[in-house]
Formats: structure tokens, C-alpha cells, sequence
């Protein structure tokens, strides 16, 4: 069939790389044959279920499972009890109270106990026999009310770090983050126009198809076996152990397939309550989470309050900005309002800047990861005041990006300067597509915006076997989300010059391949393909040293071209890999190569985007019309995967922006948490996503691949609401724009109190 | 607590089973035949994954009790092939990449071969609305909504 979408043509000389080729999962995929952690089944297997916390801060003031315990069918319970405490200084510690409660719960289904039982029905039955006696508290469910004073505080020794003079009394601010540069108040005063903006957004979910879910089978020596759904099992391992207060090396875990994370899955919920659960019933145990735990149990991303002013001169050139930024970080202390501060102002160079950001603890559950995590919050609030300064100012809103994106050479508001970076590009390709110019009807507006996110390296293991065939298994640690296994296959072809249906690209466990960091930041195609690529560069080294031993030649006559070893300075057939794995016996053994490598330069990723919308006026209901993002993929190696993924982020983008958020009573229950409440984007809900592959090679990547999987769901939220204005005149600062708040902007000519520009 | 025994006809073999009477259909087939193909993503109805044709007609079976399945004919995504001829759906869905991490997929399929049983013609709009009822979280439906109108070109062709 073919692909309408664009793509930049791969280079000439690369053979595989930039084609297409079926994933080598897809069989297993589209067969039911995959086996994804709730498919497992053991011998003895027991079930398990979890008792969650009904108040959102409350003291447990006791805990009795005897009547649970006598119940027949039940055969283990765990508890606060059963858990070793950590010191407060191990990093693990907030998760490890995060996947039980001790003297605090925290947020509406926090851990309280669990059960394993023969059945999933006597499971459940016993948990709720589980007599626990909570003293309420008041509770905090929003920065604002989190940051007042006078708030309940949700822990008595939290004291907020980077503030001057030192913190020493404790509050529900974590952390404060500042970075700046130049000086901003004359900035300001250089600028003809300076608009300063507020912004709110809610929490809203990853939203992954798949519940969490993990068997294990733990033996009476305190090793397990753990088979679960993860973005990383060697983190599983290592959180799993400490939470025991075991060695990593007493438990294996074993990565099933996993069904979506989108940075939801790259922590534990579950595992170190089964293991213990099997530990005490010597049984296998089963735990799933119900749809309803993932909502209030797993970290959603955070909700914000969020500034910025910005000042410009009337040539549009940016003179200044300011961002003042609050993040939720859920229940525990976390790191999402000091991302946004990395993020906001990085697209744009913007001399002078000061950016101020606050992580603050709420009621909640603890926030995680979402898809270049807090980037989309602090572009909607950047990327919307760009758009009025570029109305303001009477340029077009593209070429006021253009003229001050940020290009190489230019330093990052963190501090190093940008290597080649595509963003440029991105907006390029965007004002050269037939969407940009292409008309529109009544109530009808068009919007753009772009996005960064920094994308990260970190530790990765391969190991490459070629077997007498001359086929090859190419084992990495990065658990496959959304078609790693075809990009790794694609890369090693290219090293060895044999077709990717020669290569078997596989998953290893903890016991099997080298650590390896969790699939995050971007980074599996960059740094795993990169330890990829090493791996199978020294079995080629390898290859050609047994041509030489087989021609009994100088190995420096050797050379390997198109899977072949070709004799350069003599008459020798050329030994294609086959023949010499088919004499690998002969030549000095089987060939291996594996390597190991922390990858450091995993190059920025920009990607510029423009909507359109339509909204109805008599409902405020807004329609995507028409959707096409840009977006600079460093090197492509499997373009349908780069493009799936760009999709993907687009309309996670567009959920976010429309629909999506949780809604919480004045108890801090939450509402919505199910599918039906809590609404995703469904087909009928949106138009094809246009794509457009920009290629702006990363240097350090031996094939110039920089990660493409986070960074197309930051633009979405401004480019809808930009389209909004342009539609309708009326600006909309608070997520989500729901018909209902489109209409009461609509209605009041303006949703916002503090006016419009 | 006494159980049911249920006689079907699953994916072409005739099929009895045991389950209790608040049993879904989902659970049975998962747990008690092993078809784990059909996936539970929220057991409530919305998000599809479970999609079965139950006497070809399109049904989440986590909204079904099993006892229910009774004397019926029930189409799985283990029953989509036809032994080494994958149906072009999930051919389709191979070539066109309308797949990411895969546990929607099966639902996806299932949904699409009700539409396509239906409506062999269907236009991008009724293939958006077929699908409504399906969610996927990784792909924003484009792929798969192509990979769906390519194969409903294709089973035309050599009808």
C-alpha cells in the first residue's frame, strides 16, 4: 500500500535504513499471540487484590486482617508491617511509601494492604474484611491551595530545596528550580510589546490500554521469578529488591510485551507485593489492576498554574521573557515543575530570561512520566503569548518562531549550546505545506506552534549472535513499546549487510543481557540502537578475521561490503556471511559480540505544528480539521514507526487540550475514573494526522538518529488553542476547552478574568 | 460455589466450559479457555479491546456474562486467520504499521471485520465512526483507519 505521508528521502547509501519492512512482532501482535503480562498463567498461580486508601489524606490509626486471614481460600496477606523502612536519604524511599502506606495514607488509593487467594472473587472478598480505622486529615488538591499558608501539610519534614535563606520550617513546596541569564528587567523596558499571561491545566493520564499487571514466584530461598509490564525491568528489579530490602540479584524479572506507558510504566506499582504475597503463600501470584485502580492509583501528570510574560520589539525580536511556574507532583516529591522550567523557553533565543518554577506535593497520586513530561504545560502558556505578540507586533506567527527560534551554536537556557538542531527546519517544512495556505470557511481558525524536549542517552546493553545459518539474534535490554524490535533489526542489517528478516531482534531479561536503563527521554532508538551498532560492528571486525583465517590471508586484505567479505588484494570468491558462520567451527568457535555503552549527546527534538479547527457556536464544541506536525527525526530508520509515533503524540496532544482531565469532589475523590468519564480521543473524533520526517542528522549517532517518540505532544495544546482565537477571537488560558468552557468564553466574550490582548 | 457448564462453537470448534454465574464471558475465555488474545482494558465496556463477534454481531464480551455464550458462535482474533492466510485485515495492519504496542490490535481487528462484514465499501468517515468504539492509545488511529480502507479495497478486489 502506499504511504501518503512525506518523508524526506533516505540517504542513497544507506541499504535498509529509511524502509519499511513488517516489524518483526506484528505476527504475534495481530494474532493474539503476544503475551502480555495478564496473559501469563502458572501452575498454582493464586490471584491477587489490592486494598486502596477511600480518603484522600488521612492517619491509619489501625490495621486488622484477622477476619481477612480466616477466610478460606486466602493464603497470604501484606501490610506496613511487612515491609522494611528505608532511610529517608535512599532515592528510593518515596516509592517504596508510595506502594504502601506506613503512617499516612496520602491520596485516594494509596496502598493500605494485599491479598493472594485461590480466587480472584475470594481475593477481593478479603480485602474488604480488612478492618482499618483512618483518622482523617484535610488535604490539598491544587498548588494554589497546597502553596498557601496555613495548608495542611502532607508531610512534617518536607523542607523545599534551592530557596535562600535555607528552608527550615516544612511545607508542601519540594523544590524550587531558577534559571536565568542577562538581565531581565531591561529587556523588558527594550521591548514595544510586553503581554504576560496565566495559565492552569489539570491532570490528566498516560492512558494506556494495558492495566498494570505482574505474576510472581517466589521460592523459599527469597529468589523471584517476575514477569510484568514495564518501560524497564532492570528498574523493576532494582526498585523491587530495595523495597524488600533485597539484592538486586535475588529477583529476575522477565519483560512481557507491554501495552502502551507513554512514561506510565516506567516505575513499579505492583511487584514488590506480589513477590512478598508468593514469598508468604510459596504459590505463584497473579495482581492486575482494574482500570479504576489506574486511574486513582498511578501517576497521572501534573496539574499547573503557570506565568509568562514575554517583551518583543516591533521587528518581532525577542527581548525578554519571564516564567513563574507551579507543578503538582502528586503525593511525594518529584522533579516535573523543575522539567518545565528546562523546557519552557528553550525553542526561542530569548537574551534575557528569568524562570522561576516550584514542585509542590498534593493529595493525589503521585505523578509520573507523560510523553516529554511538563514540556506540553509550558509551551501551551509560551507558545500561546508568542501568538499574541506576534498579532500584537502584525507578523505572521510562523515567521515570528522562525525569525527567533533557536539555532546551533546557540546556548540552551540550561547552558550548552545546541549542536545541529531541526527546528528551523520543522517551521520551514510547515509554511511549505499545501495546509498552511490552504482556505477555510466560516467559524473556521488556524493555529501553530512548536515544541522541544530534550531527549536523553543513559546506559544500554546489545549482544549480537549469528547462528551457522547465517541469521543473527540481536538481544537488547530496552522492552519494545512501539516497534523498537523493527529499528533495531533495521540498524543491525545495515552494520552486517543482511536483510532485517535475517536478524531476530529480541528482549532479554535481567539474567540475560547487560543493564540497561528503562525505554524513557526518547532514548531506546538512540542509545540502544547505538549499543546495537557497536555490537554488531565488532562481529563484522570478527567476520572479517575469519575470512582472512579461511582464505589464509593478512586480515588488513579484508574487507566487508554488502554482507560479503571481499579480498581486496587477491582473487578470492567473496565469502558471504553465511559461509563463514557455516564454518565457524573450523575458524575458531561460535561468533558473539555484545556491547555496552552510556550514551551521552542524545541530540534536542524540535517539531513545529499547525491545526485547524472549526468550533460550533451554539455548543462550543471544537473539530480537528485538519492536523499536520513537522518534525526533525535526526535520522529515520523505520519511517512508519517515526511517523506512528508522531502521530500518536498529536493526539495525546489533542486529548489533552479538549477533553481530558480528572475531576476530584471536595474530598479528593476522584470522579471520572473510568473510560466512559474520563474521555480519550476516539477515530471518529479526529481527522488523518499529516506528517512531515525532518532529517537534520544528530553527530554524535553513528546514523544520526535522535529519538522521536516524546516531543510531538507538546505542540498540540497551543496549536488548538491558537486555532481557537483565530476562529473565534476569544483566548482560552485554563485546560481543558471543553464545549463547556469554550461556550462560556464564547458567551462572556472572553474565558479568562484577566483579559485579552 | 456451583458452576455452569456452557456449550459453543469458539472460533469454529465446538467448545464447553465451566464459570460462575457473575462470570464475564471476557474472564471465561481468558481464564478458563486460555484465548488470551482478547484483551481487558477497562471491564466496563469502553475501551474495546475485548471486541468478540458473538453470532457475528460486534459485542464487548466483558459486558456479557458468560453463562450467556450458551448455544452461540464466537469469533476470536485467535480465529481471524485462516490457518497460514492471515485475513487482509491483519495482513493490512502488518504493512500499514497500524500497530504500536499491540494489545488493542486484537479488538481493533475484530471490530473492523464487523464493519467490513456490514459495509465491504465504507468511506474514511464510516470507518472512524466502525472504530469508535475502540481505543488506542499509541497510534492517533491514522494507520490503522488507512490499513482498514486498504484491506476493504483489497477483499473487493478479490471478491
Amino acid at each position: 500500500m502506499t504511504n501518503p505521508e512525506e518523508t524526506t528521502p533516505s540517504k542513497p547509501d544507506y541499504k535498509y535504513i529509511g524502509t519499511r519492512p513488517i516489524r518483526p512482532d506484528g505476527l504475534d501482535k495481530v494474532t493474539g499471540r503476544a503475551r502480555f503480562a495478564a496473559d501469563l498463567s502458572l501452575p498454582g498461580m493464586l490471584a491477587g487484590h489490592v486494598l486502596r486508601s477511600p480518603h484522600a489524606h488521612a492517619r491509619i490509626v489501625s490495621i486488622d486482617t484477622s477476619a481477612a486471614e480466616a477466610i478460606a481460600g486466602v493464603k497470604a496477606v501484606v501490610t506496613r508491617s511487612d515491609f522494611p523502612d528505608l532511610d529517608p536519604a535512599n532515592p528510593e524511599y518515596n516509592v517504596t511509601r508510595n506502594l504502601m502506606a506506613r503512617d499516612k495514607v496520602l491520596y485516594e488509593g494509596h496502598v493500605v494492604a494485599a491479598v493472594a487467594a485461590s480466587s480472584r472473587h475470594i481475593a477481593k472478598l478479603a480485602t474488604e474484611a480488612i478492618a482499618v480505622e483512618y483518622e482523617v486529615l484535610p488535604h490539598v488538591l491544587t498548588v494554589d491551595e497546597a502553596m498557601a499558608d496555613g495548608a495542611p501539610l502532607l508531610h512534617s519534614d518536607l523542607l523545599t530545596q534551592n530557596v535562600e535563606p535555607e528552608a527550615t520550617e516544612a511545607s508542601n513546596v519540594a523544590r524550587r528550580t531558577v534559571l536565568e541569564r542577562g538581565d531581565v528587567e531591561a529587556g523588558f523596558a527594550e521591548a514595544d510589546v510586553v503581554i504576560e499571561r496565566e495559565f492552569t491545566t489539570k491532570p490528566v493520564h498516560q492512558g494506556y490500554i494495558e492495566p498494570h499487571a505482574v505474576v510472581a514466584d517466589t521460592s523459599q530461598d527469597d529468589t523471584s521469578v517476575v514477569w510484568c509490564s514495564s518501560q524497564g525491568h532492570f528498574r523493576v528489579q532494582s526498585q523491587t529488591a530495595t523495597m524488600l530490602g533485597w539484592e538486586s540479584s535475588q529477583i529476575k524479572v522477565i519483560p512481557a510485551e507491554i501495552g502502551g506507558g507513554f512514561g506510565g510504566k516506567t516505575t513499579i506499582y505492583l511487584e514488590p507485593l506480589a513477590v512478598l504475597l508468593s514469598r508468604k503463600a510459596n504459590r505463584p501470584v497473579k495482581l492486575v489492576m482494574s482500570r479504576d485502580e489506574v486511574f486513582r492509583a498511578t501517576g497521572p501528570t501534573s496539574g499547573t498554574r503557570i506565568r509568562v510574560k514575554l517583551g518583543a520589539k516591533k521587528d518581532g525580536t525577542l527581548t525578554a521573557g519571564k516564567a513563574w511556574l507551579a507543578y503538582e507532583d502528586g503525593a511525594f516529591p518529584g522533579i516535573w515543575g523543575m522539567l518545565g522550567c528546562w523546557c519552557i523557553f528553550t525553542p526561542y533565543d530569548i537574551p534575557n530570561f528569568h524562570i522561576e518554577g516550584f514542585d509542590v506535593v498534593v493529595n493525589k497520586p503521585v505523578n509520573i512520566a507523560y510523553r516529554a513530561p511538563s514540556a506540553p504545560m509550558a509551551a501551551f502558556a509560551t507558545e500561546t503569548v508568542l501568538d499574541e505578540i506576534a498579532r500584537a507586533v502584525g507578523i505572521d506567527p510562523l515567521d515570528l518562531r522562525l525569525q527567533n527560534a533557536a539555532k546551533e551554536g546557540d546556548a540552551s537556557p540550561l547552558g550548552p549550546k545546541h549542536g545541529p538542531i531541526g527546528l528551523s527546519e520543522t517551521l520551514d517544512a510547515i509554511r511549505k505545506h499545501p495546509h498552511y495556505s490552504a482556505p477555510l470557511g466560516p467559524n473556521q481558525g488556524r493555529g501553530v506552534a512548536t515544541g522541544y524536549w530534550f531527549n536523553i542517552g543513559e546506559s544500554s546493553s546489545a549482544s549480537v549472535n549469528l547462528n551457522e545459518n547465517g541469521t543473527a539474534v540481536v538481544a537488547t535490554g530496552s522492552p519494545d513499546i512501539g516497534g523498537s524490535r523493527a529499528s533495531m533489526a533495521i540498524m543491525a542489517a545495515e552494520v552486517l549487510g543482511i536483510h532485517p528478516d535475517r536478524i531476530r531482534p529480541v528482549v532479554g531479561d535481567t539474567e540475560s543481557i547487560g543493564f540497561t536503563d528503562t525505554t524513557e527521554g526518547s532514548r531506546t532508538t538512540f542509545a540502544t540502537g547505538w549499543a546495537v551498532i557497536e555490537a554488531c560492528r565488532k562481529i563484522v571486525t570478527e567476520l572479517k578475521s575469519r575470512a582472512a583465517t579461511m582464505w589464509d590471508v593478512d586480515g588488513e586484505e579484508v574487507e566487508w561490503v554488502d554482507g560479503e567479505a571481499r579480498h581486496t588484494k587477491g582473487d578470492n570468491d567473496p565469502l558471504p556471511l553465511a559461509k563463514i558462520t557455516a564454518a565457524a567451527k573450523q575458524t575458531g568457535g561460535p561468533l558473539t559480540a555484545s556491547a555496552s555503552l552510556n550514551a551521552k549527546g542524545a541530540g534536542p527534538a524540535f517539531c513545529s505544528q499547525v491545526c485547524d479547527v472549526e468550533v460550533d457556536p451554539e455548543t462550543g464544541l471544537v473539530t480537528i480539521l485538519r492536523f499536520t506536525t513537522a518534525q526533525d527525526a535526526g535520522r529515520a530508520i523505520h519511517p512508519s514507526y517515526v511517523e506512528g509515533q508522531m502521530q500518536g503524540g498529536v493526539v495525546q496532544g489533542i486529548g489533552w487540550a479538549l477533553n481530558e482531565e480528572y475531576i476530584f469532589d471536595g474530598n479528593g475523590i476522584m470522579e471520572n475514573a473510568g473510560f466512559l468519564d474520563y474521555r480519550m480521543p476516539v477515530a471518529s473524533d479526529l481527522p488523518m494526522i499529516d506528517t512531515i520526517i525532518v532529517e537534520v542528522p544528530n553527530p554524535v549517532h553513528p546514523y544520526g538518529v535522535r529519538g522521536v517518540g516524546e516531543v510531538g505532544i507538546v505542540p498540540p495544546i497551543p496549536a488548538i488553542a491558537n486555532a481557537i482565537h483565530d476562529a473565534t477571537g476569544v483566548r482560552l488560558r485554563d485546560l481543558p476547552m471543553s464545549p463547556v468552557r469554550v461556550l462560556e468564553a464564547l458567551t462572556n466574550g472572553n474565558g479568562n478574568s484577566d483579559g485579552d490582548a | 460455589m456451583s458452576r455452569t457448564h456452557v456449550s459453543c462453537t469458539i472460533n469454529g470448534d465446538e467448545t464447553e466450559f465451566l464459570c460462575s454465574d457473575d462470570q464475564s464471558l471476557l474472564n471465561a475465555l481468558r481464564d478458563e479457555l486460555l484465548l488470551t488474545g482478547v484483551k481487558e482494558g477497562c471491564g466496563t465496556g469502553d475501551c474495546g479491546a475485548c471486541s468478540i463477534l458473538l453470532d457475528g454481531r460486534l459485542t464487548c464480551s466483558c459486558l456479557i456474562f458468560a453463562p450467556e455464550a450458551e448455544g452461540s458462535t464466537i469469533l476470536t482474533v485467535e480465529g481471524l486467520a485462516e490457518g497460514d492466510h492471515l485475513h487482509p485485515l491483519q495482513q493490512c495492519f502488518l504493512e500499514g504499521a497500524a500497530l504500536q504496542c499491540g494489545v488493542c490490535t486484537p479488538g481493533f481487528l475484530i471490530a473492523a471485520k464487523a464493519l467490513l462484514d456490514n459495509n465491504p465499501d465504507p468511506t474514511e468517515t464510516e470507518v472512524r465512526y466502525g472504530l469508535a468504539g475502540n481505543l488506542c492509545r499509541c497510534t492517533g488511529y491514522d494507520k490503522i483507519v488507512r490499513s482498514v480502507l486498504e484491506a476493504a479495497s483489497q477483499m473487493r478486489e478479490s471478491a
